[in-house]
């Protein structure tokens, strides 16, 4: 699809999910539906969404080990291997683990991402390429505070953790109210993995409706959410009397809250309840990852295909046996007399 | 299911920790902030609804106003003249006297922790 097309469908998509609440909440005052029914129905369908699609991923046999050649396997005494290799081509459930542990918090799989480019003169070499790396581990984390961070509605009293973790993203003290670091970060890293697939022509080519849509509505959620505790404001006394109305299943909509909060709560929700269905899942696909999460012994175990049925077999003794006077007549060398 | 076990109880791990705010909160009837409101003084040196919303701002203009201008006076959207000290005017006796009754009510609430207290003291209280 053409990035134009694509682009333009994903826009449609996010000022659409916009303009649901405004009109909404603004025009036909449903504050009850976008401030309860909606985000209820948004986590419920997250909830359920990845349930069935784990237990759907759990059902697909994975019937032998995938070997990952990124390191030496292990194998005769004499061949050498070095951490790198008992870490990316793990033979122990250790080391697994230790895998797993360097791909989801550290994003192993896109630090070791290279591109082919010419060196000095004609020759062509391939190089490390980490700014996907970071763009990604930026954003996550980012993402991952904000996130956290918003307990702070959900919770009463506020866990420590989370007092905690405000005070860090805000320790710059700048502004009234505070700075909170992470929603602008999380802003640009989110911005630079837009314009990274819109700036490189490879990345443009496979970008896709489902690759530009996150991001927009990603950045829409950041936007507005900065928007709201900046520059538009909402009594957040009021919007925390209906978060903890929603968590402790006894939901009310106080009055007089800005719509820009039922606009941000929307676009929260429609994040969660598309969750499931999208590319998104990789929060929980990532843990799934047979060539991530399954140790390279297969030198070592012998893996038994979990779909074999009972093969009928004729064995060379069986069928000795069965011929072995004609065999004999017809001067053929048999193993028993 | 090929590694049910494994995979069933990294999901209950995982949902479960995406769902904390929901099984903190089991069982718990929701509050609500109050703080205590003056009883005789009816107009704050704003519009309620832009000081509930706004006060913060309100108080660092204060502070600049004082602290970087020297200047002692505000007048407000009424047309009325305040004396510009958090400690001497919004904490007066007929305003907001009591920090735990009327700040703190909502920032704990909020768990937050203005840094207004780390210079200002509430009266009445040693430091």
């Amino acid at each position: 699809m053409n990035v134009i097309v694509s682009l333009t469908i994903s826009s449609i998509a996010v000022v659409v999910l916009v303009l649901i609440p405004l009109i909404g909440v603004w025009g036909l005052h449903l504050h009850y539906l976008f401030g309860v029914v909606i985000p209820y129905l948004a986590a419920a369908t997250f909830f359920v969404g990845i349930v069935y699609r784990v237990v759907d991923w759990a059902k697909s046999p994975v019937p032998f080990r995938i070997p990952s050649t990124c390191g030496q396997q292990k194998t005769m005494p004499w061949v050498k291997r070095t951490y790198v290799d008992y870490l990316d081509n793990p033979d122990s459930t250790l080391g697994t683990v230790l895998r797993m542990v360097l791909e989801i918090l550290c994003f192993r799989s896109l630090f070791r991402n290279t591109k082919l480019q010419f060196g000095s003169g004609e020759k062509i070499k391939y190089a490390s390429a980490k700014w996907l790396w970071l763009g990604a581990i930026v954003f996550h984390y980012a993402f991952l505070t904000v996130l956290i961070r918003h307990l702070w509605l959900f919770t009463e009293p506020v866990p420590f953790f989370v007092q905690l973790l405000n005070k860090l993203d805000g320790f710059l003290q700048i502004f009234v109210p505070t700075i909170y670091l992470s929603g602008f970060v999380l802003g640009a890293a989110v911005t630079y993995l837009l314009l990274r697939r819109l700036f490189i022509p490879q990345v443009r080519y496979v970008s896709l409706p489902a690759d530009y849509f996150p991001l927009l509505l990603i950045i829409g959620m950041a936007f507005t959410g900065i928007l709201m505790r900046y520059l538009l404001k909402v009594d957040m006394i009021k919007v925390k009397e209906l978060t903890l109305g929603l968590v402790r299943f006894s939901p009310r909509v106080p009055d007089g809250i800005g719509v820009i909060f039922y606009i941000h709560l929307f676009l929260v929700s429609s994040l969660f309840a598309y969750f499931p269905f999208s590319k998104l899942v990789h929060m929980a696909g990532v843990f799934l990852s047979p060539t991530r999460n399954l140790s390279n012994n297969s030198r070592a175990v012998r893996h038994i295909n979990p779909w074999n049925y009972p093969v009928k077999v004729h064995t060379y003794q069986a069928y000795e046996d069965e011929f072995r006077e004609k065999m004999k007549a017809a001067g053929l060398p048999v193993e028993k007399e | 299911m090929y590694d049910g076990g494994k995979i069933i109880t990294g999901l209950i791990i995982g949902i479960g920790l995406i769902a904390f705010p929901i099984w903190l909160n089991a069982g718990k009837a929701v509050k609500k902030a109050d703080p205590k409101l003056p009883a005789k003084e009816k107009q704050c040196v704003e519009p309620t609804q832009y000081m509930l919303t706004n006060h913060m701002e309100v108080l660092d203009l204060w502070r600049d106003s004082v602290v970087r201008l020297g200047d002692r006076y505000f007048i407000s959207f009424d047309g009325k003249k305040y004396r510009v000290s958090l400690q001497n005017t919004c904490m007066s006796a007929e305003c907001h006297p009591k920090k735990k009754e009327f700040c703190d009510e909502c920032h704990d609430y909020m768990g937050i922790e203005p840094y207004c207290w780390d210079c200002h003291i509430e009266k009445g209280e040693k430091k």
